[in-house]
């Protein structure tokens, strides 16, 4: 079966879509993620779709969903590396991926976690 | 209107949709659309193909290199005999979807377009034809 492949980096998933995604693809990715959180108590999921070529309905709304459930599932997920073809794309179509925070690159992506995750441990810090 | 090139596709599964948009972006390279151009084309016909694939039942995609006097552009059909939309005036509204969907496909389609014909009857399928100018 073909696969994304998921990267674990400390508490963060990593995740770089590097192919043009068919719906099978794209709903294993959902699954296998949201294992992997709990499998590996990851804190935070970075999305790379800096190859992703178009982004239509169905992958925005794949993008939604991941991040909706990694939030219940208590990690918070940045996507990253959007092209900005795709970003006017996205908004004529009229896809804002509620929910969902970006940032221009890894790097970005990766300080965003790291306050995210900073901020709930000071919230409700360990004993 | 005249044609210059003209290609079918299949448009059954997941993996027709995969190809009917690496199609198009060849296409839209190759007649010289710009990126962002190439972008809103590739990403309407995923929009439709899958509309095709999940409502229709599957049907086909025609790809035309179309050419009006000065200007060239890409002509593309989708067509299905599937069971056709009763009202198509709000299918073609935001945020309504049957399948559980966003409902952008049809009017934020028309959106990424420059023209947007939509024909559609019921127990016989429907034809949505979108052109877009480089």
């Amino acid at each position: 079966m073909e696969r994304i492949p998921i990267l674990k980096l400390g508490n963060y998933l990593l995740v770089s879509i590097q192919v043009d995604m068919h719906d099978q693809l794209a709903l294993n990715l959902q699954d296998e993620l949201t294992a992997r959180i709990v499998q590996d108590n990851a804190k935070g999921v970075l999305i790379d779709i800096s190859a992703l070529e178009v982004v239509d309905s169905f992958i925005g709304r794949m993008l939604a969903n991941i991040a909706s459930m990694a939030r219940i599932l208590d990690a918070e997920t940045v996507v990253v590396g959007m092209r900005p073809a795709v970003a006017i794309t996205m908004v004529e179509l009229g896809l804002s991926l509620p929910g969902v925070r970006t940032a221009l690159n890894v790097e970005k992506g990766i300080e965003i976690l790291n306050s995210l995750v900073a901020r709930s441990t000071d919230e409700y810090p360990a004993e | 209107m005249n044609i210059l090139r003209s290609e079918t596709l299949p448009l059954q599964s997941s993996d027709d949709i995969v190809r009917a948009r690496q199609a198009v972006r060849a296409w839209a390279v190759e007649i010289g659309f710009r990126l962002v151009d190439q972008t809103k084309i590739v990403t309407a016909a995923s929009e439709l193909s899958r509309n095709v694939c999940d409502h229709g039942g599957g049907g086909v995609l025609r790809m035309e290199v179309v050419e009006d006097g000065e200007r060239k552009g890409l002509r593309l059909t989708f067509e299905d005999k599937g069971p056709g939309i009763p009202d198509l005036e709000l299918a073609m509204k935001d945020g309504y979807s049957t399948t559980g969907g966003l409902g952008l496909g049809l009017g934020g389609a028309k959106r990424l377009v420059n023209e947007f014909h939509i024909e559609s009857a019921i127990g016989k399928g429907t034809t949505v034809s979108v052109v877009k100018w480089v």
